[in-house]
């Protein structure tokens, strides 16, 4: 029983780990542009496509092993570098003002057009590249056999993530600005701040994060279409349990969907599919702005 | 008022007998024969299916191409219209009414999905509709209800399942336990109650350690392998498909589950190029029916050497069962009309005569031949084997080959399959026929 409770912790650290990594950029983005970015899917899906397409022209190299890692954040640099900053000015930043319900069918628009380009360029048979996996090895707990990948790459790049963005937010000009644009847009813009720039650089870093997501889960998961409309919705519940804009609250949501599910699997696999809803409900009855969320004071 | 006379009596009958083909449906014109037979083809080309519904429409591309080049059917060239039936069966009833009512189409192939297909079989009967039932697998269709202008040109959900179940049996007698690892929807939950119910009946006694339904779509099975490993099963068996097969092979690979347990793996021939040799030798295979680009009795035969051929040089892909399946479904409806005609003594068919012609039809395709039942269900033995790595193929190849006849594996007419099963018996195992080999 204890070695069961321990193994079902292993497996709900990395997955809590890989949904962290995608809601994690769909938080950052409601927090500073208050739009809910239903593309965020899409970029999560993007990411991985153009991972799995580097690592498997780097498996063709002779440096494959050193390259299989690398990969996988130049990926996510390259789609959240051109993606973002595109979609943002192109499209985004003409709905700012506009009603909450347009910015969500604008996001939805741009989800379609993305996955049919998806589908455009990859095809529909799904792909896979786990040269990161196979380069990193495996791990015996007991006789029990994991991937390095799974036990310490995932968490360890969510943990990272996490600090970073915490100490990147806190203990940065940058982040410092940003901050105070998610406070007080208005008050931000007559002290000086561009809020358009913090907007763009807030949109590109929470689209590298998705991308990010997408590129790390690609060596474990087939690529196939709709990959990103199941990561989206279940970056929405973490999104919104933890309280939308909080990043320590996604960590935490992300925590509590990744070991509940694996308790699940392991002592009522029946409950696997629904607990992270059933945790969503639960906090929202009790907290209906999330865990780590506040009621916004209505400006008048 | 115009008065009446001979003259204006002729010149409205003649007018009336020309204009009718343009103001009368094109049903009502039962025997003249069309210019084209226009083909609605329903599949998926978008969402996860779309690994199935591509292939399938690839196939149909490629056969109605070689079709139209030899003269059509009956010297009348087929036009394809192919509708997605991804965004659900709403609109797949709406498209199937619009293909039928505005583009005029004679005939339908339909489906992936069984929940389309089950709402699809009613319209076609409301709308005297010939329609065959290209891919879906639930067996209820025609346990169900009796359709007049529904077929299907291949096997249902009971043969899939009870075919690899008595080639596990064959293969490996001793085993007492067994985990499910299925897609958490109605195939995952209805050939999982299949296999449970003939498991049962054949093999009592066995014991379930683990019944593990991941979410449809799920892209991570780590948390089901660990609990898998821990459990050490006996034998594991998976109907999963597409992406989500090829996730859990690579995730159990990697963490060298298939050393401790024998995987049973009913659609994974759909798979196998795809995973290539991560998939190790001695998992039990199967394809859906009696197809394979290597089948072991028509691997030589000009017809699939070709087909093959083709296919990969158009597509870069080896043909899999989806693919096969169209081209049954392309085959079963040649012969159908070729048929029809005639015994219409070389005049067009009406859609009755042409669906009273496919029940009890018996026709070549690809890979061998198939019966049509009354009740409009297809015959077809089932393809089961064991992988085997070779220096030919850089994937596995199917070797230990048994093609299960359909006497063996599909209930008989008026009964459900669901309640059939648990009248097997292991003397069932018996009658299976002899494993062929692999051969190069």
């Amino acid at each position: 029983m204890t070695l069961l409770l321990f193994l079902a912790i292993l497996d709900g650290l990395a997955y809590a780990a890989q949904v962290f990594m995608v809601a994690v950029g769909l938080t950052l983005i409601f927090g500073v542009l208050r739009i809910l970015n239903v593309a965020h899917g899409s970029f999560f899906a993007i990411g991985g496509y153009v991972a799995a397409t580097l690592g498997t022209w780097a498996a063709a190299t002779a440096a494959a092993p050193v390259l299989a890692l690398p990969v996988l954040l130049l990926a996510a640099v390259m789609v959240g570098g051109v993606l973002g900053p595109a979609i943002e000015r192109l499209v985004l930043a003409r709905i700012y003002t506009k009603e909450h319900v347009l910015q969500l069918l604008v996001t939805f628009a741009l989800f379609m057009i993305l996955e049919d380009v998806q589908k455009l360029v990859w095809g529909v048979q799904p792909i896979f590249q786990d040269g990161p996996v196979r380069a990193l090895g495996q791990v015996e707990v007991g006789d029990i056999i994991y991937t390095a990948y799974q036990l310490y790459l995932l968490p360890g790049v969510a943990l990272a993530t996490l600090f970073g963005l915490m100490w990147f937010l806190r203990r940065t000009l940058t982040g410092r600005v940003i901050v105070a644009v998610t406070e007080d847009r208005e008050a931000a813009t007559a002290m000086g701040i561009d809020a358009n720039r913090v907007y763009l650089l807030t949109f590109t870093v929470g689209t590298v994060l998705a991308a990010l997501g997408g590129a790390l889960a690609s060596p474990t998961t087939s690529l196939v279409p709709g990959v990103g409309v199941n990561m989206i919705v279940l970056s929405f519940a973490v999104v919104a349990t933890a309280g939308l804009g909080q990043i320590e609250g996604a960590m935490l949501t992300a925590l509590l969907i990744g070991l509940g599910r694996s308790v699940a699997v392991y002592f009522a696999p029946e409950f696997e599919v629904v607990i992270p809803y059933i945790i969503m409900v639960a906090v929202l009855l009790i907290r209906p702005h999330g865990l780590f969320g506040r009621p916004e004071l209505r400006r008048v | 008022m115009a008065k009446l006379t001979r003259r204006t009596t002729l010149q409205a009958a003649v007018a009336s007998t020309l204009a009718l083909p343009a103001l009368l449906p094109r049903q009502a014109i039962g025997q003249q024969k069309p210019s084209e037979i226009r083909l609605g083809i329903s599949t998926f080309l978008s969402g996860p299916a779309s690994v199935f519904g591509v292939p399938g429409r690839n196939a149909a591309d490629l056969l109605i191409e070689q079709f139209n080049r030899a003269g059509g059917i009956g010297g009348v060239p087929i036009r394809s219209i192919v509708i997605d039936e991804a965004p659900g069966v709403d609109f797949l009833l709406g498209e199937c009414r619009r293909l039928v009512q505005n583009e005029g189409v004679d005939v339908m192939l339909a489906s992936i999905s069984s929940g389309s297909c089950l709402a699809v079989a009613p319209l076609a009967e409301q709308l005297r509709m010939p329609t065959i039932l290209w891919d879906c697998g639930t067996q209820r269709i025609f346990e169900e209800a009796s359709y007049r202008y529904c077929v299907r040109t291949q096997a249902n959900a009971v043969p899939e399942i009870v075919a690899p179940l008595l080639y596990l049996m064959k293969i490996r007698p001793d085993f007492r336990t067994l985990a499910v690892l299925n897609q958490d929807y109605a195939w995952g939950r209805d050939s999982w109650a299949i296999w449970k119910a003939a498991m049962d009946a054949v093999k009592p006694g066995v014991r379930v350690v683990a019944e593990l339904f991941p979410r449809f779509g799920a892209t991570d099975f780590s948390t089901e392998i660990t609990r898998l490993l821990a459990l050490r099963p006996d034998v594991i068996f998976s109907t999963s498909w597409g992406g989500e097969l090829d996730t859990f092979i690579r995730q159990a690979a990697e963490r060298r589950l298939f050393e401790r347990s024998t995987f049973v793996l009913p659609l994974v021939e759909s798979s196998l190029e795809r995973v290539g040799k991560t998939l190790p030798e001695g998992v039990i295979v199967g394809g859906r029916g009696d197809h394979w680009f290597l089948h072991p009795t028509a691997k030589d035969t000009r017809i699939l050497k070709d087909f093959t051929a083709a296919y990969r040089q158009r597509f870069n892909l080896y043909p899999i069962y989806p693919t096969f399946h169209m081209a049954q479904a392309l085959y079963g409806l040649k012969a159908g009309y070729e048929k029809a005609i005639s015994a219409n003594g070389g005049s067009w068919p009406s859609r009755e005569q042409l669906m009273d012609t496919m029940r009890g039809l018996e026709f070549a395709h690809l890979t061998g031949t198939m019966k049509i039942r009354e009740d409009g269900q297809g015959l077809e033995p089932m393809l089961i084997g064991m992988t085997k790595h070779v220096n030919e193929y850089p994937f596995p190849v199917i070797d230990r080959m048994v093609l299960f006849p359909p006497e063996l594996t599909m209930n008989p007419i008026g009964t459900k399959g669901l309640d059939w099963v648990r009248l097997l018996t292991p003397a069932s195992v018996q009658r299976a026929p002899a494993e062929i080999p692999y051969r190069a």
